[in-house]
């Protein structure tokens, strides 16, 4: 579970990035944060593995205050996926890269082999395990930086922009890898911009702007308010804009769902037809 | 990393950061040129103060103070050396004038990283590229000099960012003996290696895709041109080389310790 309460946070420039953020999210819960560039989504999820420190306020992970614990701790429960691959890829070969998080935590060789063989076949990445990981194309590095993370299994994972760079098939397979990890009661984090992958998913969707929550609720009610998301610079998916402009025809205006839509829009014609 | 805060541009107005960065070069050039010629403290201190009506008329006097807090750390070392060989070179003795020679060589210190500071944090590098070239530097040098400086924060931002993302993936930097701890920098140094030299290809064909060195005869849009406060500047500058080598070559300079007694 991850407390936030009140939490202000200050960079040495003195920009304040978080302006009192107070927020839980619970275990097994999936949470996209969202809201446009600067709005202090990374600085906030930054947070969570101790790596920021609040100036003022607490976090706390599973009742543990981070100030408490160090980077290390933390992160063998919470697992932290950056945006950008190559700020963590330095090893010679995939394996080597998957397994470097796994040695720093002390798993036994034979586990860290075990560990490593299932990261690489979940993320299709088999045919790799002896590649160069700067030899890889953007979105197999960016799957080599979440296989590194995945592979000591974390009970969060944070994940920030994980889409940026991915095809539409990668997309779709993050996103069933997502509902399977929810399947196994982990908490899962993501910082980003999508609007479609979140449309997709439907999670619990928290909204900032300017360091502070302007809105926490289901996808389906955040992400069919126009009024909201203009504020956060943050386009309506496609199927919520199908639907505010066919509101005419007396159909419902909160649907993000490509599969309800579909239904909903055959019973209309049917209707339309009699 | 206070040392590079203390020299980083910002971009304001002011009467000094207006001033001809070949100008203010010179300028520096002579101060540094004065620091070395003596080794009395009395010189330092009048350098010192010199530098000061600079600062406070850039307004830059938080991260000037940066920059010597930055070189705290070594002004102390160069003064603590100083006393100690003193301390065993001359029997065991401490005697006054080599105590106020350990203060004038940790001066002379201060006094260069004042002067180099002052003259960073008002000049842009836009303004110290267009001074190179207008020297008769080639234009690619000058070019690459500015991009190199003007890709020091960056690489200092990014770093920071490698570190956060090896951290998350149970890194511990200060963690072990002395070898492991100097390896525990390859997974930081590698990434930047990468990433710097990526980004430099990224910005070659940038700058190829942009026409870059298509003609050979290039212009300005701004040309640097000598202004009033340039030509007060010049003046000074010749004042001070003027003053500094009179001074040396006919005047005594008096010690602190004599001027107020005690030895």
């Amino acid at each position: 579970m991850i407390e936030a309460e009140n939490v202000h946070y200050s960079y040495p420039s003195k920009v304040e990035a978080l302006k009192g953020i107070s927020l839980t999210i619970k275990d097994g819960e999936f949470v996209a944060i969202m809201g446009q560039n600067g709005a202090g989504k990374s600085t906030f999820v930054k947070h969570f593995n101790g790596l920021l420190k609040p100036s003022v306020g607490t976090v706390k992970i599973d009742g543990v205050e981070t100030t408490k614990s160090s980077v290390a701790a933390l992160a063998r429960n919470v697992g932290f996926v950056f945006q950008n691959p190559d700020h963590q890829l330095f090893s010679e070969t995939v394996e080597e890269e998957i397994s470097f998080a796994l040695k720093n935590f002390g798993f036994e060789q034979k586990v860290i082999e075990d560990r490593v063989t299932w990261a690489l076949n979940l993320l299709s990445l088999t045919q790799y395990r002896k590649t160069s990981p700067f030899l890889l194309s953007g979105g197999e590095r960016k799957r080599v930086a979440l296989a590194s993370v995945l592979a000591w299994d974390p009970n969060t994972l944070i994940l920030d922009e994980p889409t940026i760079g991915q095809d539409h098939e990668q997309k779709e397979k993050l996103r069933q890898f997502i509902m399977q990890l929810q399947t196994q009661k982990k908490t899962v984090v993501a910082v980003t911009h999508d609007v479609e992958f979140v449309a997709e998913c439907n999670p619990r969707v928290v909204l900032m702007k300017e360091g502070k929550v302007v809105a926490d609720g289901v996808g389906r009610e955040i992400l069919t308010d126009p009024a909201m998301l203009e504020m956060s610079s943050i386009v309506l998916p496609q199927v919520a804009q199908v639907f505010t402009k066919l509101s005419a025809l007396g159909l419902p205006k909160d649907i993000i769902d490509l599969y309800e839509a579909k239904a909903l829009l055959l019973k209309t014609k049917e209707r339309l037809a009699r | 990393m206070s040392v590079f805060d203390g020299l980083k541009f910002r971009k304001v107005s002011s009467p000094i950061h207006n001033l001809d960065p070949r100008v203010k070069f010179v300028y520096v050039i002579c101060i540094f040129v004065a620091a070395i010629l003596f080794r009395d403290i009395l010189p330092m201190i009048v350098l010192f103060v010199m530098q000061l009506p600079f600062v406070f008329l850039a307004r830059v006097q938080r991260q000037w103070l940066r920059s010597l807090r930055g070189a705290a750390f070594l002004a102390s070392f160069i003064f603590i050396i100083n006393i100690v060989t003193t301390y065993f070179t001359k029997s065991y003795t401490l005697p006054v004038a080599d105590v106020e020679n350990a203060f004038a060589m940790t001066m002379r210190f201060v006094v260069l990283v004042e002067s180099f500071s002052v003259f960073f944090l008002t000049t842009s590098p836009d303004h110290l590229g267009l001074a190179l070239e207008t020297s008769r530097v080639p234009y690619e040098f000058a070019f690459a000099f500015t991009t190199a400086v003007r890709f020091v924060p960056v690489l200092a931002e990014e770093a920071q960012t490698i570190m956060d993302a090896q951290k998350a993936r149970g890194l511990e930097l200060e963690k072990g003996g002395l070898m492991k701890r100097i390896r525990n920098y390859i997974p930081i140094l590698i990434p930047l290696i990468v990433s710097a030299i990526r980004r430099s290809l990224e910005l070659a064909e940038a700058m190829e895709s942009r026409a870059w060195g298509a003609c050979k005869k290039r212009t300005n849009l701004f040309a640097l041109k000598l202004h009033r406060g340039d030509y007060v500047l010049i003046a000074l500058t010749m004042m001070v080389l003027v003053g500094a080598i009179y001074t040396y070559l006919f005047l005594s300079i008096p010690t602190i310790a004599s001027l107020i007694g005690v030895a």
